[in-house]
C-alpha cells in the first residue's frame, strides 16, 4: 500500500509539474511575464486563504465525481454518466430535505447524505440494467442519462420548486447544513470549503479498502480485469455489472452535498458545472486509484481556480485548454509506462 | 569474420526487473533449414525470438542476417528484411474474412478503393502452392484453431517472409493437424525458406527438424544435428539435472465405495447457425475416476466443458456431487486476471471462503499463507506472489490456475487441455496432482487432445465427434486405431 501511494503521489506531481511547464509555455506565447504569472498564481491562490479554501472546495467535488468514474473504470466499465447522477442525487437530496423541516441535524443530515447516493445509483439503475441484462454499452446509455437529468431537474426546478426569480430552489432547513471550515479556522472564512471534504477523503477511504480488502471489491475487479475468468470462478458477472454502474452512479449523487448541504443550500440549474465530466479525467490522472484521485481532484482544482484568480492577466480559456492538455499528456505517459512495464 | 549463416544472434541479454530472460544466448540458423528451439516454459525461448523479430530490444548482443549487421526497431522493419512470426497466441481480426486478414496493412491496389478480387486470388495462390488448406472467404471468428494457425501462416508468407518464426505452433492442434502443419513446412523449406521452430515436444522436433538448440533457464546449453542426437540426451539438456518422474496412473486408487461423482443424462446444448453443440450426451463418472474425452478440437469438448460447470445453459440433466472445479482450455481467456499478481489469481474463486475473508474484510494473512503453501506445493517459478500472472511463462500460469482449483478439494473436476503449451516438467507435476485428486476421490473429465496424456492418465476415454458421444472405452481395451477411427466420426459403438 504504502509503496502504491509513493507511485501515485510521483505520478501525480510528474502530472502537474507538466502542466505547469505547459502553462508557462502557453503564458510566453501570449506573451504574458511568466514570472508575474507565477507569482499571481502562488500569491492568490496558493497564499491566499480564501483561494486556497476554493481550490479545497472545488477539489471536493471532483473527489466525488473522480471516486465514481474511477470506481467504474476500475471494474472494466466506462461510467460517463457522473454529470448526470450528480443532478440526480442533488436533486432528490433536496427534495427530500425540505420536505422533513422539523428533524434534528444528526438525523437529518446521514438521512440527506443516504438520499444523495440513492438518488445518484437511481440514475444508474437503468444503464446498469441494461448493461446486465442486454449488454447495452454503458457509454450510450449513462450519456442519454445525462441529458435526461439535466432537462429533468431544469424543468422540476422552474415548474415546482423554484423561488421566484432565480433558477434555485428553496433553502433547505438549517439543520441540513454542514459546517463551513471558515467556523473552525479564521483563515478559511468566506470561502466555500466546508465539512464535505471530510466526507469526500472518508470516501476516499472506503472505496480504497472496499475495492482491496474486501471480498465483494475483490470480485468487482476480477470482474473488470477479466469477466470470462471472474465468470468460470463462479463470480455472477451480470449482477455485478449492475452493481459497479449502480455503485459508481452513488458515488457520483453524493457530489451534489458539497453545493447543498455545504454552501449555498439549495439546489440550482446546472449546478454541477461539468464537475461530473472532469470526474473522467480525474479518475484518468489518478489511475483509478481511490488515493490518486485526491490529488488528481486537487491538481484540477489548482488549474480550475488560478483560471479564475488570474482571469485579469490572462484568459481563464488558456486553463481550460491547460485541463486537456494534462490529460493527453497523462494518456500518452501512461501509455509509455504500459509498453514498459 | 562474415558467416553464411542465415540468421546470427549472438551474446543476447535481456534483463527483465525480475529475471533474465536471456543470458548471453548465441544462435546460428543456416539457410534453408528447420532449426529447433527447445527448453522448458521459462528458458527464454519466446523472449529470444520477439528480439529476433524486433518486437523487444535486446539489452545487449547483435544480430546478423546473411552476415550483415541489423538492428530492428520494430516487427515492421523486420518483416521488411523478410522475417515473419507467427505468435504463441495468434493475432487476428475475428469478424474480418480469412484474406481479409491476411492481407490487411498491405491491401493490394489503390489506398482507398483496394482490390478484393486479387487479394482473394493471391491469397488463394498462396495457400494452393503450400498446400495450406483454408477457406479465404471463411470468416475467422468461425475458424478452428488449426485453420486460424494457417490463416497466421499465410499472413506471413503473403509480406513475403524468407524466415519464419513459429512459436511453439503445435502446442494447439490435433496429431492430424500436426502433420499438416509439418507438410506444410516442408514444402516451405523445399521453396528455401528458412524456419524456426519453437517448441518443447521432443518428437515433433526429432521428426521435423535438421538442427536444434537446446535452452535453459536463459542460456544455450547445446546445439546439435537431428539426425545426431537421441530424445533422451535432448531432454537431459533442457531439464539439467532434474529428475521427470511421469507419475504411473496405477499407482493413484480410490478405495472408498465408488459412488458417483458427476451424472448426464440427454445433455443437448444449442450450437450457432440452430446446430446442436451437444446432441443427447449420457455419461457418467465415478468418485476417484478419471473419464478422458478424446476428439478433434471444435466437436464439442468446451460445450460440454461448460454446461458441466454451470457456465452454459443445456437440455437435459446434470448431477454433480459438489461444484465443479474447473481447468479452462484458455487460461489467459478464462482462467486467469493476467493484470493481477499471483495471489489474487490463486483467490479467485475461493474469495468467499470462510478461510479467506469475512464479508467484511479478506484475510491477508490467511491468504498469503495459502499462496505460499500452493507456490511450494507447485514449484511455482519465480516464487513470487506479488507478480502479475501476465509475467509467468505459459507453464507456471498453468500451475496457478491447476493448483487454485484443486486446492478446493473438488469432488468434480473438469480438466480442458490442462497441459497444452507447458513443458515436460510442469505437465508431470500437473499430471501428478490430477492423479492425486482422484486418488483423494475426484470424478475428473478430462479433456484432451492429446492422445498420449489420455491413454496415460484415464480410466476409461470417451470420443466425442460433432457433438455426439461416439463410444466409450475401458483403458484397457482402447487402442489408436479405434480411437482415431471414432474422431474422424468413422463409426459408432
Ligand atoms: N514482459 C515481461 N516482463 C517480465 N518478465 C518477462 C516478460 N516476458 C517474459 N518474462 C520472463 O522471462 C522469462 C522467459 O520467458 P519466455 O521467453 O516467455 O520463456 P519461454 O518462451 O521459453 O517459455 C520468464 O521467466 C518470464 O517470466
Ligand atoms: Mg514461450
Amino acid at each position: 500500500m504504502r509503496a502504491l501511494i509513493k507511485s501515485e503521489g510521483r505520478w501525480i506531481t510528474a502530472a502537474a509539474a507538466l502542466s505547469l511547464a505547459v502553462l508557462l509555455l502557453g503564458v510566453v506565447g501570449l506573451g504574458r511575464n511568466p514570472a508575474l504569472v507565477l507569482r499571481l498564481m502562488v500569491s492568490r491562490v496558493l497564499l491566499s486563504p480564501y483561494g486556497l479554501g476554493q481550490t479545497l472546495y472545488k477539489t471536493t467535488t471532483l473527489i466525488f465525481t473522480g471516486l465514481a468514474c474511477a470506481l467504474a473504470f476500475r471494474c472494466g466499465l466506462f461510467n460517463i454518466g457522473a454529470e448526470g447522477q450528480v443532478y440526480a442525487g442533488g436533486f432528490l437530496m433536496t427534495a427530500v430535505g425540505l420536505a422533513l423541516p422539523g428533524l434534528p441535524a444528526v438525523l437529518l443530515i446521514p438521512l440527506l447524505l443516504v438520499v444523495s447516493a440513492l438518488g445518484g445509483g437511481l440514475w444508474a439503475l437503468l444503464p446498469g440494467y441494461l448493461k446486465a441484462k442486454r449488454g447495452a454499452h454503458e457509454v450510450i446509455t449513462t450519456m442519454m442519462m445525462n441529458f435526461i437529468a439535466l432537462a429533468l431537474t431544469n424543468y422540476l426546478v422552474m415548474a415546482r420548486f423554484h423561488v421566484p426569480e432565480t433558477i434555485h430552489t428553496q433553502e433547505l432547513p438549517a439543520a441540513a447544513s454542514l459546517p463551513l471550515a471558515g467556523a473552525f479556522a479564521r483563515t478559511f472564512q468566506g470561502s466555500a470549503v466546508n465539512a464535505s471534504l471530510l466526507v469526500a477523503l472518508a470516501l476516499a477511504a472506503a472505496v480504497w479498502y472496499f475495492l482491496w480488502r474486501t471480498p465483494l471489491g475483490f470480485e468487482l475487479r476480477a470482474v473488470g480485469a477479466n469477466p470470462e475468468a471472474a465468470r468460470s470462478s463462479g463470480v455472477p458477472v451480470e449482477s455485478r455489472l449492475f452493481l459497479i454502474l449502480v455503485a459508481s452512479g452513488a458515488l457520483a449523487g453524493l457530489a451534489g452535498v458539497n453545493f447543498i448541504l455545504g454552501y449555498k443550500h439549495y439546489f440550482e440549474q446546472g449546478f454541477a458545472a461539468e464537475e461530473g465530466f472532469l470526474g473522467i479525467a480525474v479518475a484518468l490522472v489518478a489511475k483509478n486509484h481511490p488515493v490518486g484521485v485526491v490529488f488528481a481532484a486537487l491538481l484540477f482544482a489548482l488549474l480550475s481556480q488560478a483560471g479564475l484568480a488570474l482571469n485579469t492577466v490572462i484568459p481563464r480559456e488558456l486553463f481550460e485548454i491547460l485541463q486537456s492538455a494534462v490529460i493527453f499528456i497523462v494518456v500518452i505517459c501512461q501509455n509509455r509506462l504500459g509498453e514498459k512495464a | 569474420m562474415p558467416s553464411t549463416a542465415a540468421i546470427a544472434l549472438r551474446g543476447i541479454v535481456k534483463r527483465y526487473p525480475r529475471v533474465i530472460a536471456n543470458d548471453g544466448v548465441d544462435l546460428v540458423v543456416d539457410k534453408g533449414t528447420i532449426h529447433a528451439v527447445i527448453g522448458e516454459n521459462g528458458a527464454g525461448k519466446s523472449t529470444l525470438m520477439k528480439i529476433l523479430y524486433g518486437m523487444v530490444r535486446p539489452d545487449e548482443g547483435s544480430i546478423e542476417l546473411a552476415g550483415r549487421p541489423v538492428r530492428f526497431a520494430s516487427p515492421r522493419e523486420a518483416i521488411a528484411a523478410g522475417i515473419g512470426m507467427v505468435h504463441q497466441h495468434f493475432m487476428l481480426v475475428r469478424p474480418l474474412t480469412v484474406y481479409e486478414n491476411v492481407v490487411l496493412g498491405q491491401e493490394p491496389g489503390r489506398a482507398l478503393r483496394w482490390d478484393r478480387r486479387q487479394a482473394r486470388s493471391e491469397v488463394s495462390r498462396l495457400s494452393k502452392e503450400y498446400g495450406i488448406a483454408v477457406d479465404p472467404e471463411a470468416r475467422v471468428a468461425e475458424l478452428s484453431v488449426g485453420e486460424e494457425q494457417r490463416v497466421e501462416i499465410l499472413k506471413v508468407l503473403y509480406r513475403g517472409a524468407r524466415t519464419l518464426i513459429l512459436d511453439e505452433p503445435t502446442a494447439v492442434l490435433t496429431p492430424g493437424e500436426c502433420e499438416e502443419l509439418f507438410a506444410t513446412l516442408r514444402r516451405l523449406k523445399q521453396a528455401g525458406s528458412t524456419i524456426l521452430f519453437i517448441s518443447h515436444k521432443l518428437k515433433e522436433v526429432m521428426a521435423l527438424c535438421d538442427r536444434v538448440t537446446v535452452m535453459r533457464r536463459g542460456k544455450t546449453v547445446g546445439e546439435k544435428a537431428c539426425a545426431e542426437t537421441s530424445r533422451e540426451e535432448l531432454a537431459r539438456l533442457m531439464v539439467g539435472d532434474m529428475e521427470i518422474a511421469e507419475s504411473k496412473s496405477s499407482d493413484f486408487r480410490y478405495e472408498a465405495a465408488p459412488e458417483t461423482a458427476l451424472e448426464l443424462e440427454s445433455v443437448c446444448v444449442a450450437g450457432p447457425h440452430g446446430r446442436r453443440a451437444l446432441s443427447e450426451i449420457s455419461l457418467s463418472v465415478a468418485a476417484g475416476e478419471i473419464l478422458g474425452v478424446a476428439g478433434v478440437e471444435g466437436n464439442g469438448q468446451r460445450e460440454l466443458a461448460q454446461a458441466v460447470c454451470g457456465l452454459l445453459p443445456y437440455y437435459g440433466r446434470i448431477r454433480r456431487a459438489g461444484r465443479a472445479a474447473y481447468i479452462p482450455e484458455d487460461r489467459h481467456r478464462c482462467g486467469l486476471l493476467l493484470c493481477a499478481p499471483a495471489w489474487e489469481n490463486m483467490l479467485l474463486g475461493r474469495h468467499r471462503e470462510r478461510e479467506f475473508s469475512s464479508p467484511l474484510s479478506l484475510d491477508q494473512a490467511a491468504i498469503r499463507r495459502y499462496g505460499r503453501a500452493l507456490v511450494s506445493d507447485f514449484d511455482l517459478r519465480p516464487p513470487d506472489l506479488e507478480q502479475r500472472a501476465a509475467a509467468f511463462s505459459g507453464g507456471n500460469q498453468q500451475k496457478i490456475v491447476v493448483g487454485r482449483e484443486l486446492s478446493k478439494s473438488p469432488r468434480v473436476l473438469v480438466a480442458a487441455h490442462p497441459t497444452r503449451g507447458v513443458d515436460i516438467g510442469a505437465a508431470a507435476l500437473i499430471h501428478d496432482r490430477i492423479l492425486r485428486a482422484k486418488a483423494a476421490g475426484c470424478g475428473v473429465l478430462l479433456i484432451s487432445a492429446d492422445l498420449d496424456e489420455l491413454l496415460a492418465l484415464c480410466d476409461r476415454i470417451a470420443v466425442l465427434y460433432s457433438g455426439r458421444l461416439m463410444g466409450v472405452l475401458p483403458r484397457g481395451q482402447a487402442n489408436l486405431e479405434t480411437l482415431g477411427r471414432w474422431m474422424a466420426g468413422l463409426e459408432q459403438a
